[in-house]
Order: C-alpha cells, then sequence, then structure tokens
C-alpha cells in the first residue's frame, strides 16, 4: 500500500492481469514485501490479532444475524433458539459475545503498547488518530451489540447509556427522543440499534484499510523507537518473518479465546441479561459490559451530570490529542525512566478505574474514582506534556541493527 | 435528565432494599460438587431423569419452560428418554392450537415438537392465582448468581466456575427455609429482606423416584438443579467435548508454529 511496486508475476496470465489491475502488487508490497523493524516483540502481534477478531466478528456475526429477530417480543428468545435448535448456534453466539471481549482485550493490549513505546509521534499521528477512531467506533458497536439479546441488561444499559446524551443543554431531551425513535427505549430503539450494528463492523473495517495503509506509508514503530537506517540491517520481510510470527500469536490468542468460547462462555456477561428485558422492574445492579467500566467509573465520580458526560467522552477525546500533548524527543518509555514509572501508574489507575466502576458508587468508592479520574486526565494533560521538558532520557542505540545485537549481547552475558 | 434522576433513585431504593435485606443476613451460596462442572462436565442421564420427576410434579405446577420443548428430553446431552417415551409423555397434555379450517381455535394432544404447556397461558395469569408470576425456568439457571468477591472471580476464571446459578437454586430450595414461622422466608433470596413469594416448594417423599434414591428434599433439589442447568444449557456437554478437541488440537497447532517460527527466524540473526 505504499506506492507502485516491483512485483512481476511468474505466470503469463499473471503479468496480463497485473497490467491492468495491479492488485497482486498491492498485496506484495504490502504482506510480502514490506519490511518491518527487527526488533519487534511479541506485543508487535496484537494488530494481526485484532485482525483476526473482526474477520471473526463478522462472519458468525452474519451467520447469527440470519437466525435473529429484532423485535421486542421475540428477540430474547430468538437468541436462545439460536443456541439450542440453530446447527452450532451455541457456538456462533457464545464465539461473537465473548470475542467482543477478546476483541477489546486486544485492543487495550494494542493501545497500551502504543502508550508505552511512543508509537503515536510523528510521524505516526495520523496512524494513531485513525486508530481512536476505531476504538470510538468499536466502543459504539459493542454497545449497541450488547442490546440486541434484550435482556435486563441490554434494556437497562441501553437506557442509562441514551440518557447521557439529555444531558447536552436545551436539545437534550429532543436528542434522546430522536435516538430512541419514541418516548422510551422500545421496539423503534432496538431495530436501529440492529441496523446501525451490523454496519458499524463494515466502517471499522474500512477505517481498518486506512489504518494499515497509514501504517506502511510510515513504517512501524518499534521497542527502541528509532527510525529504519538501513532497510537491509534493520528490517525483514513481512512474509515469512512477520507472517509466521503474528500467526503463531493468533493461535496462542485463540486458545485464551477458546478457553472462554467452550468452558466459561457467561463468565464475562450478566446473569441479569438472561432475564428478559422488562422495562418495569430496574435491576438492583445496573453495570455495562466490563470494557466501559473506566469510562463509567468516570462519569459517576462526577456529581454533575453534564460535566461527568464531558468528561466520560473526553477520556476517549483526549487520545486524538496525545501526538501533541507529548513533548518528549525520545519515543520509546523503554529510554525513559520517569515516564516508565508514571505509565505503569496510569496502567494501574485504568484498572482501579474499571474495578471501581462495577461498584456501588457511593462513600470510599466514590472518593477513590475521583483520585484515579484525577491521574488519568492528569497523565495526559500534566505529565506528559511536563515530563518531555524535565525528564532525562536515556539515549537509545544509534540503529535497530545495533539495538537487535545489544539485546544479543546482553542474553549472553546473563548465561 | 429528570427521567435518570428518577432511573437512579429506583436503582438507590433497589439497592437500599438490598442493603436492608443484608442487615438480615442474605447468605451466600455453597458451592455444591455438580456432574456437569469443568472442563469434562457431563449431565448424569439418571440424575436428568429424576430431576425432571421433580420439575414436572412440583416445579411446573406454577413455573413455566416455554423455551423446552417436549422433544428436547429425547435428543443426546439430556435425559435421553425414548422416543415413544416423550411422545406419550407429550400426548397427555393439551395443546391449544388453530385456527383450524373451519376458523375456531380447537385442542389437541401435544406432540414432541410442541413446547411444554404451561400450566397458567401467561404470567399475569399466574400472578392472579399465585399473587406473583413465578420466572419462566427455560434459562433460569443461567439467570442466577451471586455476587463474589474479586480475589475469588479471579480464581473462578481458571476454575472454570459457571454453577452459580445452580449452587443458588439449590441452596435456596433445599437450605434456605429455615424459619419455621415464616414460610416465606429465605436466607438465600437476596431482595425484599428475604421475603420470597414461593413458600417452601420440597418435602420428604413429595415425589417418587422408581430407581431407589432416597426421596429426600436433598436429593430432590439437587436432582432438579441439574434438570434446569440441563434446560438452561441443552447443547453443555457438545460444548464441552469440543472444546476440549478445539484445545488439544490448538495446542499441538500452537507448538508446531512456534517451532515453524522459531526455524524461520532461525537465519534473520
Amino acid at each position: 500500500m505504499s506506492g507502485p511496486s516491483t512485483y512481476q508475476p511468474k505466470s503469463a496470465l499473471g503479468r496480463w492481469f497485473e497490467a491492468r489491475l495491479p492488485i497482486g502488487g498491492l498485496v506484495h508490497s504490502s504482506f510480502v514485501a514490506y519490511p518491518t523493524p527487527r526488533n519487534l516483540n511479541y506485543w508487535w502481534t496484537f494488530g494481526a490479532i485484532l485482525s483476526f477478531m473482526l474477520g471473526a466478528q463478522i462472519v458468525t456475526g452474519i451467520v447469527l444475524a440470519m437466525h435473529y429477530t429484532p423485535h421486542v417480543d421475540y428477540a430474547f428468545n430468538s437468541v436462545e433458539t439460536i443456541m439450542r435448535d440453530v446447527n452450532w448456534g451455541w457456538f456462533m453466539r457464545y464465539a461473537h459475545a465473548n470475542g467482543a471481549s477478546m476483541f477489546f482485550i486486544a485492543v487495550y493490549i494494542h493501545m497500551f503498547r502504543g502508550l508505552y513505546y511512543g508509537s503515536y509521534k510523528a510521524p505516526r499521528e495520523v496512524l494513531w488518530i485513525l486508530g481512536v477512531i476505531i476504538y470510538l467506533l468499536m466502543m459504539a458497536t459493542g454497545f449497541m451489540g450488547y442490546v440486541l439479546p434484550w435482556g435486563q441488561m441490554s434494556f437497562w444499559g441501553a437506557k442509562v447509556i441514551t440518557n447521557l446524551f439529555s444531558a447536552i443543554p436545551l436539545v437534550g431531551n429532543s436528542v434522546t427522543t430522536w435516538l430512541w425513535g419514541g418516548y422510551a427505549v422500545d421496539n423503534p430503539t432496538l431495530n436501529r440499534f440492529y441496523s446501525l450494528h451490523y454496519l458499524l463492523p463494515f466502517m471499522i473495517a474500512g477505517v481498518v484499510v486506512l489504518h494499515v495503509w497509514a501504517l506502511h506509508v510510515v513504517g512501524q514503530n518499534n521497542p527502541d523507537g528509532i527510525d529504519v537506517k538501513n532497510v537491509e540491517k534493520d528490517t525483514v520481510a513481512f512474509t515469512p518473518y512477520a507472517t509466521i510470527k503474528d500467526s503463531f500469536a493468533v493461535v496462542v490468542f485463540l486458545i485464551f479465546y477458546a478457553w472462554f468460547v467452550f468452558f466459561t462462555p457467561n463468565y464475562l456477561g450478566e446473569p441479569d441479561n438472561y432475564i428478559q428485558a422488562n422495562p418495569l422492574a430496574t435491576p438492583a445492579h445496573i453495570v455495562p459490559e466490563w470494557y466501559y467500566l473506566p469510562f463509567y467509573a468516570i462519569l459517576r465520580a462526577i456529581p454533575d451530570k453534564l460535566i461527568g458526560v464531558c468528561a466520560l467522552f473526553g477520556a476517549i477525546i483526549v487520545l486524538a490529542f496525545l501526538p501533541w500533548l507529548d513533548t518528549s524527543r525520545v519515543r520509546s518509555g523503554k529510554y525513559r525512566p520517569i515516564f516508565k514509572v508514571c505509565f505503569w501508574l496510569f496502567v494501574l489507575s485504568c484498572l482501579g478505574l474499571g474495578w471501581l466502576g462495577a461498584q456501588e458508587p457511593s462513600g470510599g468508592y466514590v472518593i477513590a474514582a475521583r483520585l484515579l479520574a484525577l491521574y488519568y486526565f492528569g497523565f495526559f494533560l500534566v505529565l506528559l506534556p511536563i515530563l518531555g521538558l524535565v525528564e532525562t532520557p536515556r539515549t537509545p542505540p544509534a540503529s535497530i541493527a545495533e539495538a537487535v545485537l545489544r539485546g544479543k549481547t546482553a542474553t549472553i552475558d546473563q548465561h | 435528565m429528570i427521567r435518570l434522576k428518577t432511573l437512579g433513585l429506583a436503582a438507590l431504593l433497589a439497592f437500599g432494599a438490598a442493603s436492608a435485606a443484608r442487615a438480615q443476613e442474605v447468605k451466600t451460596p455453597e458451592r455444591q460438587s455438580w456432574t456437569f462442572a469443568g472442563p469434562f462436565g457431563h449431565f448424569d442421564q439418571a440424575q436428568l431423569q429424576r430431576g425432571f420427576e421433580v420439575f414436572r410434579t412440583v416445579c411446573a405446577n406454577c413455573h413455566s419452560a416455554n423455551l423446552l420443548a417436549f422433544r428436547n428430553l429425547s435428543q443426546p446431552g439430556g435425559p435421553s428418554f425414548s422416543e415413544s417415551q416423550v411422545k406419550a409423555l407429550a400426548a397427555e397434555y393439551t395443546v391449544h392450537d388453530g385456527p383450524g379450517d373451519d376458523g375456531a381455535m380447537f385442542d389437541r394432544p401435544g406432540r414432541p415438537a410442541d413446547h411444554w404447556v404451561p400450566t397458567y397461558a401467561n404470567p399475569e395469569a399466574a400472578k392472579a392465582t399465585l399473587g406473583a408470576a413465578p420466572p419462566d425456568m427455560s434459562v433460569l439457571a443461567k439467570a442466577r448468581g451471586y455476587e463474589t468477591p474479586l480475589w475469588r472471580s479471579l480464581i473462578d476464571v481458571f476454575t472454570q466456575y459457571q454453577e452459580a446459578g445452580a449452587d443458588y437454586i439449590y441452596s435456596l430450595v433445599a437450605l434456605g427455609y429455615s424459619d419455621k414461622k415464616d414460610p416465606n422466608h429465605n436466607d438465600y433470596f437476596p431482595v425484599a429482606g428475604n421475603h420470597i413469594a414461593m413458600p417452601k416448594p420440597l418435602s420428604d417423599k413429595q415425589v417418587d423416584y422408581a430407581d431407589g434414591t432416597p426421596p429426600t428434599v436433598d436429593n430432590y433439589a439437587r436432582d432438579v438443579t441439574a434438570f434446569l442447568t440441563w434446560v438452561a444449557e441443552p447443547k453443555l456437554e457438545e460444548r464441552k467435548k469440543t472444546g476440549l478437541r478445539a484445545t488439544i488440537f490448538l495446542l499441538i497447532f500452537a507448538g508446531l508454529m512456534y517451532f515453524t517460527k522459531k526455524r524461520v527466524w532461525a537465519d534473520a540473526h
């Protein structure tokens, strides 16, 4: 995806076709000849894992859509009927429901990796922002997908989240009514969520193409955060090197995925969602899916609704400004001693917020959520801009080849 | 804005009720040993057959199970009654069907393809008679659980603990009715201050067991819980068997991929 290719098909038919539509060259330059830094570690395999998960979600989702009925009276039972009467339906449904969680686990690892190694810094700003857009689309898709089984959490989750928009001054209530397609979460809401839940994954796929395109123009970052200087010495070809490494990582990830699908399929879900939606019975404890919990905790940490909603969305939007908030000239966190500590505290604060998002919003929990939310925003808005100016980073190796050699001697020394 | 506030208030009230109940001590179910737990989990056919007997003669008097079809009872991975037994059983029930060619609704004997025939036509009818609508039992074993502390949940994912619903149902039915004076008090019922609308449903010798299993409340509760777990997850055996095969395949595949990767990268350094 990066400019004209030198690819020459071997067969005459291939050359004839290539002269008319150079798709072979596109594939060759993107996934065969494309140079990848030699020093990539296994955290760099999550891009491939995410591509696999998107494919898996689309395939299982299309099959489920063939049997699902988007109607408030039938949706709940149609999902259960899929599990009982459709061949392999139990597998499709559990693979899809747990697949969403796997997709988010992988995307969070992918994002933290980018954050640690400074993958958002010049010249990868657009690449990073495309990633933030994919993440936003994933959140919307996941949310609407969770509504479709029309259980108690589906319904009340939908109600709480759509109600957030009523915080908008003046037009809030009109916006909420417009989103619902009526004066309550009802059949029109379920129908439009189903329609959008089917549409958004293909939009994600489109932005993924842009994301990969942008990646292949600027090249991958690497654990040492240094540029490729000598293609011969610093890189290896995507195929076979990255292909085989990524495939191995995908298979290992599949073992993890299979554990949930086959043995603990309801571990990440809520028992309440196996009770059909009932607008007259509020569950004692409304919790969103685990992947939204940190943001849910931020929302509830703030007593004012409008500011809370702004903080909720701000916590995601701030990611898009990351390339300009971080002032450090050194990319990789590996060579930034203070940043490293702040980064791991940031990871802990996200996990802490996630846990707090599932607790009752009262007493000590709210205070803890406020402190962690403060650190969350402080990390982006205060620490990253200042650290780059005051921190003395260690000197990264001069080249990737040197970094690889350095790593090797280090391991030899240890033996 | 107002709507969300009401919502929050409702949630708060519900939580208030739950905390009030906590003050009266809601007991956490004891974890039982089930044949269907863990990676090699499977149902005990004889237990499911006994459980069905309890379900049919006791639970089904009030509860519906709309997703359960008679034919399911003879399918593999379940109680595995014979097809003729299922046919005879279905015929004992009357199904309201139609309209027929004359435009009128009619009653006919049940067939294996029919779904379980509920005692009450709808939840409203049940509520009118019983005072509260009993929950449908189709997925009840998946729809119940209890809160566990974080550390326990983290262990549960490794031990593949998925029987929270079963442990809850067993405890509620077999152990929860501890107050001799109040037949509606249940130690495990988490809302409304331990007040459950269902009075103690089981007593010794209530159901005849053909296979010589002692007719005790404890056995009834265990057997019917196993049966309800099967009703909620009729593909559980198939799922776990497929899972074992898939995992073994993936482990071998991952091993091969690892060594191929090593071989390919050997000349890169």
